[in-house]
């Protein structure tokens, strides 16, 4: 087996077991919290407007949203790790048919391994620290890389049907 | 005369190699048959939620959250935490049920990746095929799991938060997992130099594969733009708008504001955000789809011209659904129509196409092919 292929596979396998502990951990341990949470802050919010405190209420939607921000990042991290981890697998199997040298293949296959792990982690980052500029440096460069390194796998493909 | 003997000879010897990769009761086999019939079958849930659920769970949301702002307006704080009591559980409804969808179809196209990579997985045939049954088991449970979490609730649960079913589905995810690192280990042995007694599937340049192959990817591509596009553009708008929404609700209930401009706002704002991730997940669902599948065509026992109907069908509607999706903000319920056939011809195609790996299967074991 080629190395490409070899770190397709592995990175995807890797990637695979990593969204899924990670989504059981979260569904053990967080998600249920975190719904619970999302929905009271909003009945609290409504709560407080039937007892005509407008301020509170106001800081209950703004808790409800800063726990959805948390939410939405955390299930695309499960979501984007295990469906990234999908492509690389299917890429490993696929990455033959790919007419590039070997060297240039390899080169493709650690681009995609590695903007896989990280975008997802720069999403997650976010969460850290709402706004945080790294976290979302980091997220756009890894969709960017994945994004470049799946154009080039096209274009590989493309070649070897000329 | 001496090249066509040579072309029946050289046909003979690929499909003699292509029935030894598809051994009767073989995890591949099992792999291939239950990764397509879970696919198949979590696109069905999925576009029997998408006709007679989705919709009318978004109505029964947005009048509970029109009821709650109505009782937050009365000053009547114990309806507004009844109300809250009931659209948790409408949420809970819709999101179980996008979850069931997501996680059969997800679990099916990881049963067709490991039937991809059991060539390159050193471990002894039996317990290959034990990892398989279990695979195909612990992807018809979690989402089965899933899907019960609405219905049985904390019935008879120990536990503070978590119920039998999503027991049940932690259980069976916690299963698949156990089989992705068994996979991995064996994965590990051959990269190290054991043998995995299975050999590689004939190189295939075909039509059918490579239609498959570049489509999938172009698929992908245009998904991955697409959701860099949301993310970039819309992402954090909607966020910063729901919670302005939301205020303006609040205002709306304790001045003499209209709640139900409100309300009508944040459940436009909710199918927006809505169609435009189903659009990016779907695009990419669907190319992985269609990648998968250009591996499985030679196990397709169908003529060549059926095959390549039902290719052109699959990539119909792979970009129909996702496409008419998106209108659905400009066109109303005839787009969310047209998006639900467009997901019905992918699982008539996938359909077919399981069909024509269980003949190629039965004919196998017959001894009519290979």
């Amino acid at each position: 087996m080629s190395p490409s292929r070899m770190l397709l596979l592995v990175g995807g396998l890797s990637l695979a077991t990593l969204g899924m502990l990670y989504g059981l951990h979260y569904a053990l341990f967080a998600e249920h919290q975190t719904l619970d949470r999302m929905g009271g802050s909003l009945a609290q919010a409504f709560s407080q407007a039937a007892g005509r405190n407008l301020q509170p209420a106001y800081n209950s939607v703004d808790a409800y949203a800063s726990t959805k921000f948390d939410y939405v990042r955390q299930v695309d991290l499960h979501s984007h790790w295990i469906g990234l981890s999908m492509l690389l697998i299917v890429l490993g199997a696929a990455f033959d048919g790919v007419a590039f040298s070997e060297r240039g293949k390899l080169w493709i296959a650690a681009v995609l391994t590695v903007g896989s792990f990280v975008f997802p982690l720069g999403v997650i980052l976010q969460t850290l620290s709402h706004g945080a500029a790294y976290a979302s440096v980091l997220a756009i460069l890894g969709s960017a890389v994945v994004t470049a390194g799946l154009a080039a796998v096209a274009w590989g493909f493309g070649r070897s049907g000329q | 005369m001496a090249a066509a003997l040579q072309a029946v000879m050289s046909t003979h010897a690929v499909s003699a190699r292509l029935a030894e990769t598809f051994a009767p009761m073989s995890a591949r086999r099992l792999l291939v048959f239950g990764g397509i019939a879970l696919v198949a079958t979590g696109m069905l849930f999925g576009d029997i939620f998408a006709v007679f659920v989705l919709h009318q769970n978004g109505d029964a949301t947005g009048q509970a959250v029109l009821s709650a702002a109505e009782a937050a307006r009365a000053g009547n704080s114990t309806a507004v935490q009844a109300t809250f009591q009931r659209i948790a559980g409408l949420l809970e409804d819709h999101g179980t049920k996008v979850d069931t969808h997501v996680h059969m179809t997800d679990a099916g196209y990881l049963a067709l990746l490991l039937a991809l990579i059991q060539p390159c997985v050193a471990l002894p045939q039996k317990r290959k095929k034990l990892l398989a049954g279990l695979f195909v088991a612990g992807g018809l449970l979690l989402p089965v799991g899933i899907f019960l979490i609405h219905y049985v609730g904390l019935a008879y649960s120990p536990f503070a938060v978590i119920g039998w079913a999503s027991v049940l589905a932690d259980s069976a995810g916690a299963l698949l997992m156990l089989v992705l690192i068994a996979e991995a280990y064996g994965l590990w042995k051959f990269l190290r130099g054991a043998e995995s007694g299975e050999s590689e599937l004939p190189d295939d340049r075909t039509w059918e594969r490579r239609a498959l192959l570049s489509g999938g990817t172009l698929l992908i591509l245009l998904g991955f733009l697409y959701g860099a596009w949301y993310a970039g553009v819309d992402l954090y708008r909607h966020e910063a708008r729901e919670s302005q929404i939301l205020k303006g609700m609040l205002d709306a209930a304790t001045g003499a504001g209209d709640i139900s401009a409100q309300v009508a706002q944040y459940r436009s704002l909710a199918a927006e955000k809505a169609v435009k991730i189903a659009a990016h997940s779907h695009l990419i669902e669907f190319g992985l789809l269609a990648m998968l599948l250009s591996f499985v065509q030679p196990y397709v026992f169908l003529s060549k011209r059926w095959k390549r109907r039902w290719i052109v069908t699959l990539l119909m509607g792979s970009v129909i659904l996702p496409v008419f999706v998106l209108l659905e903000m400009n066109l109303g319920l005839l787009a969310g129509g047209i998006a639900d056939v467009g997901g019905l011809l992918v699982i008539i195609a996938l359909t077919a196409m399981l069909v024509g790996v269980l003949r190629y299967g039965g004919s196998l074991d017959a001894g009519v092919v290979g």
